[in-house]
């Protein structure tokens, strides 16, 4: 038999508006705060820019309704009020950039890229109504993600920029598809890991304790790597290709749920990072900055002195606890205030506390991704959403580290607020995505899922199910786990052994891998209608509970399913008669 | 696959921790002060000249202001009558250190002295920009104009105090600068401006008052060998001394002679009064050599001299040298050897005779007001030391009247008005360098209300022919008269 997540997780649609405003009077107030402290008065085009941020919003908000409307509502109204208080510092940048003649108009296209990734993110969750529809292009994905991310290289359109030749440009536009390229990347990383995760967990050669993978399961996988990070050194991003990397190692981490794919990734890096450094001086140039920024001589260097990265450091410094405030310190004195060096404009007019702001703002959005990954049930989603929000983190990491100069600086954007229409569309397509699948983590279980369906047993049993879930909601965390006590967990599985009628003990939790199995047992010589592909199903999932990544399930998840998952799209309209079709590659024991 | 989701949460929470973590190193930790104090950190200058920076305030006139400009900057300091108050003012350079009252009240000008903490907190609340305070000097517009005008194209200095507190009343060097040409936001021209006023023969930016090349001080020097003489207790003003035409000191063979080699007294004696009216050099060596250098050296140091001293700027110490054999110190007696002299120095001397012997520590600020004009500060006039008596200051005062009245001062006399001085008229030492002419005085004798001393490098006018009667004295009436005239 089967067991339920008797709480319905509240949809928080609601709670989105209340927080969306919240995001609203973030961006705009420190829109208008840059006007009041730079020309003494509200800027002229406060209420369009208003007007728009909230449109934006509200048309988000109702796409998720409509299409998504169990979708994680922490996330939206956070990555508004990033992109708004962007928005916010470019404007106040392109003020100090005016008044020192030099070229600027930033905030405006970089608000045209706002509407064109809110437009795609809105066609996104309009469109893709199921995450999973995406698994069937994986390798569509890998071929035009591989396409885009030479592009750069073709002769006409190619463009470089500052050395790295990552650009390509149509008409007056330059766009960066690396961006693009990463979401297609992420696609095809989830779809060939989730698909080829056996062949890669359970199969190799045991070697100082640790398992790793055979040559032939290894092969392709780093080929595509080696492909990605190759073409990006050709084009000379180290950002980029750390990024790619990152994302390649977290997600074939969390698919194979092998730490020795850590101990290869890490090598490497370790390879990759010694061979640059040989290799390219400017990678041996980034080192030397890194490690001796404030010696006068590497400081005057140029090209590849330390000086941008000082000035930024100037900055930060100068920001102090609190902050000059908006429009009252001088970022635009480090170069590329408004892109690369955007975390440094805003630690120094924002100030220590703005900043933390920031980070946990971004912490929160990677945490909801995960947290989606966590609570979705095939394993595409799962590789997707952690692949999504872990590249999110690292981008962050990568940047803001470098500008702090915690690791060497790489060229890569802060998601939503640097200026750069690439990376701002790229990402909101990546929030979109990430929407979608907590949509499906967060769905509560459609009658009929999760328990043995057509025996009217079960169907009392969802019936108390739904009143109980009507009055019980559970605590949430800042980062939206569920918790489960001990206490909670112990008690429970005390009543599954009494009380062998599992169905009618709607409220379980499974303790332990033993209550697990002896429900698996129990479920499989139940005199109820089981089909052999259930039947199936359940030995899969026996088989999958004594597997390697066994261990800690049950002790702190709520477990719903062990037979089945309806497919997402037929989620609306349970037929409890259907058995459905038991996509062997999903997850079964996972949590709500 | 929870399991690795979940450890890879922990991962990214421990990424963002380091980040936070770093971030607080970098913006509030032991970096950020060497970070904002680093001189290529432009942000520094921007956040001095960002200020609302207060004025400096003369006679409740601004000579230095701030003004709201359209550039980067924010604001532009503005000298009113620039050449004039260098000395004073200094300048505010974005490019250069800043010099003078600009630097050594910075903090109240720019509003970050502990002083100012409790407006500063207002200023928190009230969400306004933060304000410098402004500086009140003690400077007498009049005396400090006098001086500029009579000083004309000479180069030279002259410092005029009030005798009963030290408040510094006029403070003129001379040639001078615009501090305006540096306080410019163009740091190509305010180079250019630097490197032209540092090319200049003439040091236009040196403040001679306290900082230039020390000068001798010349015969205005036997006015600490008086205070020396009488303070023994053995002399008086009409005490017969040695006055011999030429005296020639122990252990040398070079004779010290008076001033054009002229009789002094009866060609060998003299009275002190008479010797210092005429400004004889035989007596002062003589007695000098006589008492000894320690004792010289002593009463010297109690009127400053190798004293540190700060107004608030530095004064650089006037300089009477230690360990002097006989020869030396016979030349020392009379301003020449290695002896050398601030005008602040020598003015000193005359404000502790004017003064009943009580130096007061000379001072340019008088008041500090916050931003909101409330005052933060007042200057408490301190004595400085006590070099002599009350009765030998009554003896020395009257023997300088008479100088004035009677001998080498009297280009200094004012008409109703007892002006007590002594000139010098201090050898350079060096073959064709005219020697500087000195004159330090007070008035009135009766209730001294000024102090000055003025000296004109190299002869000023007439070169060769100066003396300090004839180049030094007219300056120092006129000042004098500026100050009692206001």
């Amino acid at each position: 038999m089967a067991t339920v997540a008797p709480t319905r997780p509240r949809a928080g649609r609601n709670a989105e508006i209340g927080l969306l405003l919240l995001a609203l009077v973030v961006g705009v107030s420190a829109y208008a705060i840059v006007g009041l402290n730079l020309s003494g008065e509200l800027p002229p085009d406060l209420w369009r820019h208003l007007a728009l941020l909230a449109g934006m919003a509200v048309v988000l908000h109702l796409a998720l309704r409509w299409r998504a409307p169990d979708a994680d509502p922490v996330m939206l109204p956070l990555v508004i009020g990033l992109n708004g208080l962007g928005l916010a510092m470019i404007a106040r940048i392109d003020v100090s950039l005016e008044s020192r003649g030099l070229t600027a108009g930033f905030a405006g296209r970089q608000l045209t890229w706002t509407i064109i990734g809110v437009a795609l993110a809105v066609a996104t969750i309009v469109l893709l109504r199921d995450h999973r529809m995406l698994r069937r292009f994986t390798f569509s994905a890998m071929v035009a993600g591989l396409v885009l991310l030479c592009l750069p290289m073709v002769p006409v359109i190619g463009r470089e920029i500052n050395g790295a030749r990552l650009w390509i440009g149509v008409g007056g536009m330059s766009f960066q598809p690396a961006e693009l390229a990463k979401i297609l990347l992420a696609v095809f990383f989830a779809g060939y890991f989730v698909t080829r995760r056996d062949a890669l967990t359970l199969a190799g050669t045991t070697m100082l304790g640790l398992r790793f993978p055979r040559l032939s399961d290894l092969f392709p996988i780093v080929l595509i790597w080696a492909i990605s990070v190759g073409v990006l050194v050709v084009e000379r991003d180290l950002g980029t290709s750390l990024l790619f990397f990152g994302l390649f190692v977290s997600m074939l981490y969390v698919a194979t749920e092998k730490v020795s794919w850590i101990v290869i990734g890490l090598l490497l890096v370790a390879v990759g990072v010694v061979f640059a450094y040989l290799t390219f001086p400017y990678v041996a140039a980034r080192f030397d900055v890194w490690l001796h920024a404030l010696d006068p001589e590497i400081f005057n260097r140029d090209p590849g002195g330390s000086g941008q990265l000082v000035r930024g450091l100037f900055g930060l410094a100068a920001g102090g606890l609190m902050g000059t405030g908006l429009g009252q310190g001088h970022p635009d004195l480090v170069p590329y205030a408004n892109s690369d060096f955007i975390v440094a404009s805003l630690g120094e007019e924002l100030g220590l506390t703005g900043l933390l702001a920031i980070l946990i703002m971004y912490l929160v959005v990677a945490q909801r991704g995960l947290r989606a990954a966590i609570g979705v049930r095939d394993g595409f989603g799962k590789l997707l959403a952690a692949g999504f929000a872990f590249v999110i983190a690292f981008q962050v990491f990568v940047v803001v580290g470098g500008v702090t100069r915690l690791i060497p600086l790489t060229g890569l954007t802060m998601p939503f607020m640097a200026a750069g229409g690439s990376s701002l569309v790229a990402n909101w397509i990546i929030v979109a995505i990430m929407l979608r699948v907590s949509d499906a983590a967060r769905r509560p279980a459609p009658s009929g899922a999760g328990s043995v369906v057509g025996n009217e047993t079960a169907a009392i049993a969802l019936a108390d199910l739904d009143r109980h879930a009507a009055r019980t909601s559970s605590p949430r965390s800042l980062f939206g786990w569920d918790h489960v006590t001990d206490a909670e967990t112990s008690s429970s599985s005390a009543v599954a052994h009494e009380d062998d009628t599992f169905a009618s003990a709607p409220t379980e939790h499974i303790g332990t891998r033993s209550d697990l199995a002896a429900i698996a047992d129990d479920r499989l010589t139940s005199p109820a209608h089981d089909t052999g592909e259930t039947e199936a199903g359940a030995g899969t999932s026996r088989a999958r509970l004594d597997g390697p990544g066994g261990s800690e399930r049950g002790t702190s998840e709520r477990v719903v399913g062990l037979a089945r998952d309806v497919p997402g799209t037929a989620d609306r309209d349970p037929d409890p008669g259907a058995t459905g079709v038991i996509d062997p590659d999903e997850e079964r024991e996972t949590s709500r | 696959m929870n399991s690795p989701l979940r450890r890879l949460s922990v991962v990214v929470l421990a990424m963002f921790v380091l980040l936070m973590g770093n971030a607080t190193w970098v913006q509030y930790g032991p970096p950020a002060g060497a970070l904002n104090d680093d001189p290529r950190n432009v942000r520094t200058i921007y956040r001095e000249f960002g200020r609302d920076r207060g004025p400096i305030v003369v006679a409740g006139d601004q000579v230095a202001y701030s003004e709201p400009v359209d550039d980067p900057f924010g604001f532009q300091r503005i000298y009113t009558d620039g050449p004039l108050y260098a000395p004073v003012t200094g300048h505010f350079s974005i490019v250069f250190q800043s010099t003078g009252v600009e630097r050594y009240a910075n903090d109240v000008l720019n509003g970050t002295d502990a002083s100012l903490l409790l407006q500063r907190i207002q200023q928190l609340f009230t969400g306004g920009s933060q304000q410098g305070g402004s500086v009140e000097l003690t400077i007498d517009p009049a005396a400090q104009q006098a001086a500029w005008d009579l000083l004309g194209d000479q180069r030279g200095a002259v410092v005029a105090l009030d005798p009963r507190t030290g408040a510094i009343l006029a403070m003129v060097s001379k040639p001078s600068y615009d501090p305006s040409v540096l306080a410019g936001h163009s740091t190509s021209a305010v180079n250019e401006a630097w490197q032209e006023l540092l090319e200049d023969p003439d040091d236009p930016m040196v403040n001679r008052t306290i900082a230039g090349d020390l000068y001798p001080p010349g015969s205005t020097f036997k006015l600490v060998d008086l205070a020396m003489i009488l303070e023994s207790g053995e002399y008086t003003p009409d005490s017969e001394v040695p006055a011999p035409t030429e005296y020639t000191p122990p252990g040398t063979s070079t004779p010290i002679r008076n001033p054009g080699g002229a009789v002094c007294g009866n060609g060998t004696t003299a009275t002190l009064t008479e010797a210092l009216r005429v400004s004889c050099n035989t007596p002062f060596s003589s007695l000098a050599v006589q008492m000894g250098a320690d004792a010289l050296q002593e009463q010297a140091e109690a009127f400053g001299f190798n004293q540190d001293l700060e107004v608030p700027m530095r004064v650089t110490p006037s300089v009477f040298p230690s360990d002097l054999n006989d020869p030396q110190l016979a030349q020392s007696a009379i301003g020449q050897f290695d002896v050398r002299a601030t005008p602040m120095q020598m003015a000193m001397v005359s404000a502790a005779i004017a003064n009943d012997g009580v130096l007061m520590t000379p001072y340019l600020v008088a008041t500090e007001r916050g931003p909101n004009l409330d005052v933060t500060g007042t200057a408490e006039p301190t004595v400085f030391s006590r070099p002599i008596s009350a009765a030998t200051a009554s003896m020395m005062t009257e023997m300088m009247v008479n100088v004035v009245d009677n001998g080498t001062g009297y280009p200094a006399q004012i008409a109703g008005v007892e002006v007590a001085g002594k000139t010098g008229t201090a050898q350079s030492g060096i073959e064709g360098v005219a020697p500087s002419a000195w004159f330090t005085a007070f008035a009135p004798a009766d209730d001294p209300q000024v102090a000055v001393a003025v000296v004109v490098e190299e002869g000023g006018d007439l070169g060769n022919e100066a003396t300090g009667s004839r180049v030094a004295a007219p300056i120092a009436a006129g000042v004098i008269q500026a100050v009692l005239g206001s």
